[in-house]
């Protein structure tokens, strides 16, 4: 999967700057995320306050940095445990077949006909998640997606000779699993990963939107935004940024994910990874 | 067919009583279940709780209650809201027409905008306008909805004030002018997504269709390109979209929740928060039943319809 043009080369760029910003946040920030300037309270976007202040002169640059830990420290915890259950539970039903094939898969059809938003708002509201709560729900709506494509690649790979072979040499199927079937969906696991964090971010910034995601003081952009609605009308910075960095950063890793799976339909892209 | 109709049928039903087990566990997971509302309020006495306890059935096991639970869904009685004691069925149907008319009006919105951008985009591929069309649509998935609604409340209501900024209609009544005004801003955010997804699916599937032969040999005959891309192409590449169009409804409804709430559209997604607001259960539960089994049964008809359409997938 090396950068083979310009725009996977930008993307890999735009994505490591964003994570570095989120990462160094605290040392990049002009102030502390909770320092009240009274003199200073809904200020606009200024030389001094990049983005304005709000309503206690908290500076809103530096609290959108601190929000991209929260954000994206979500988007891609969440990514990565709900490509792990999918990935888990796609080979276990490719695997197995029949009886555990069948449940696994209308469980997942179940899940996927729910509508994901009031669903994660329902449980939210009753759970009252904190940070790692909030990681773990959005995991349990988003593996769907990934275990039918796992599965469905699991199944045509078994089907070709390698696997069969080292089963006949005597390999477990767990080790077959790891060592054969593996290696050769890395590139699916790798846009699957890649594209549910955006999906997550959002997800995410819609629950705190609501306010039932992340909780202040802690920032996320959702939050921030749930914040910002009140005053909209006088000071639309406050609801501008957190917005637009939502949009920049899932946009960020859409294309990237997009580039990714274009690069692996490319032929002789799937046994370098 | 048949046996084909009755087997699809006999995978949905399943999926169904799933989807209730999961909704049911989950409101049955709440702390003091669907009585917390009363448990956090001091007015409320402990023998009245447990005599709404009682009355409800709560005190039974819970393979008792949702055994019961489901035979009244099935049977339309979906209980009485918290929040106003009226049956939870009215209140979902007094809010559906609104709902209906935005998915509707958000419908013909992304398909007016998704089906030219994506044909354009499949006959210059590679070329400026589809490149541009890329960047839009990938912009257009990456989306946070609530704040595009937001966006455009601040720009083009408060800041031009070319169209209201919430609502279904003015105070007062108002005539068609008015209730159309109140329905553009609302179903473009709900369309926005949904345009730019649906129109690199056509693209591709425009780019598919248009490399077989039979739209050379039509080339060929002298057939003209306009006719050939409406007559011959969009016809075989538009069964697939449909089946999109149609599997995207789940996403309709979190798209609908967040575009009412924002804009103050009185239909089911606003009436959806209002109840989470006040932990008003046997609404969300009827809520997120109701739009599940829609989204099963849409995307059974979608199946059934795409083979009855689609000779090649007969038999």
């Amino acid at each position: 999967m090396s950068p083979r043009d310009r725009g996977t080369r930008w993307a890999f760029v735009a994505a490591g700057v964003l994570v570095a910003a989120a990462a160094l946040g605290p040392w990049l920030a002009p102030y502390a995320p909770d320092a009240i300037d009274l003199a200073a309270r809904r200020a606009a976007p200024s030389p001094g306050h990049l983005f304005g202040t709000d309503d206690l002169g908290r500076d809103l640059f530096t609290r959108v940095l601190h929000g991209a830990r929260v954000s994206l420290a979500i988007g891609i915890l969440a990514a990565a445990l709900s490509v792990a259950l999918g990935a888990g539970v796609g080979a276990v039903a490719a695997w197995t077949g029949r009886w555990a094939d069948a449940v696994l898969m209308r469980l997942a059809d179940a899940i996927l006909a729910v509508p994901r938003l009031p669903l994660l708002m329902i449980a939210s509201v009753i759970l009252r998640p904190g940070v790692g709560t909030l990681v773990l729900l959005v995991a349990a709506v988003s593996w769907m997606e990934t275990a039918r494509v796992v599965r469905a690649e699991v199944r045509s790979l078994v089907r070709q000779g390698f696997v069969e072979a080292a089963r006949a040499v005597g390999a477990g199927p767990v080790r077959s699993m790891i060592r054969h079937v593996l290696p050769g969906i890395v590139p699916t696991l790798a846009v699957a990963i890649t594209l549910a964090v955006g999906r997550s971010i959002l997800l995410e910034s819609a629950l705190s939107f609501f306010g039932v995601g992340v909780q202040p003081p802690a920032a996320s952009w959702g939050n921030m935004l749930y914040q910002a609605q009140s005053t909209m009308a006088t000071e639309p910075w406050l609801a501008l940024f957190p917005g637009l960095s939502i949009l920049l950063t899932v946009l960020i890793v859409n294309a990237l994910g997009e580039r990714l799976a274009r690069d692996d339909a490319s032929p002789g892209s799937r046994h370098v990874a | 067919m048949l046996t084909t109709v009755l087997r699809r049928v006999g995978q949905g039903v399943p999926v169904m009583l799933l989807v209730s087990v999961l909704v049911f566990a989950l409101l049955h997971a709440a702390p003091g279940g669907p009585l917390a509302v009363y448990l956090e309020n001091p007015g409320v006495r402990p023998e009245d709780i447990e005599r709404l306890r009682r009355a409800l059935g709560l005190d039974q096991s819970l393979p008792t209650q949702y055994a019961r639970w489901l035979a009244a869904f099935v049977q339309g009685d979906w209980g009485f809201s918290l929040s106003d004691g009226r049956p939870v069925a009215t209140r979902m149907l007094e809010r559906l027409p609104a709902t209906l008319e935005l998915a509707g009006a958000s419908l013909v919105v992304a398909l007016l905008a998704a089906v030219p951008a994506g044909i354009a985009a499949a006959v210059r591929r590679g070329r400026w306008f589809d490149r541009a069309a890329g960047v839009l649509a990938l912009a257009g998935v990456s989306l946070p909805v609530f704040w595009f609604g937001l966006v455009l409340q601040l720009t083009i209501a408060i800041g031009l004030g070319w169209l209201p900024s919430s609502g279904r209609s003015a105070a007062f009544g108002g005539g068609l002018a008015d209730r159309v005004s109140h329905l553009v801003l609302p179903a473009i955010v709900l369309a926005a997504v949904h345009a730019a997804a649906w129109s690199r699916y056509l693209r591709a599937s425009m780019i598919g269709v248009l490399s077989r032969r039979f739209i050379t040999a039509a080339a060929a005959r002298g057939i003209p390109r306009g006719r050939i891309l409406l007559r011959h192409a969009l016809r075989n590449a538009a069964g697939p979209l449909l089946a999109v169009v149609i599997l995207d409804a789940a996403l309709v409804v979190s798209g609908a929740v967040v575009t009412e709430s924002v804009f103050a559209w009185p239909g089911l997604g606003a009436l959806f928060t209002e109840a989470l607001s006040r932990r008003d259960y046997p609404v969300l539960m009827a809520f997120l039943m109701v739009t599940s089994v829609a989204v099963i049964t849409l995307n059974l008809a979608a199946d059934l319809a795409h083979r009855a359409l689609d000779p090649r997938l007969r038999g």
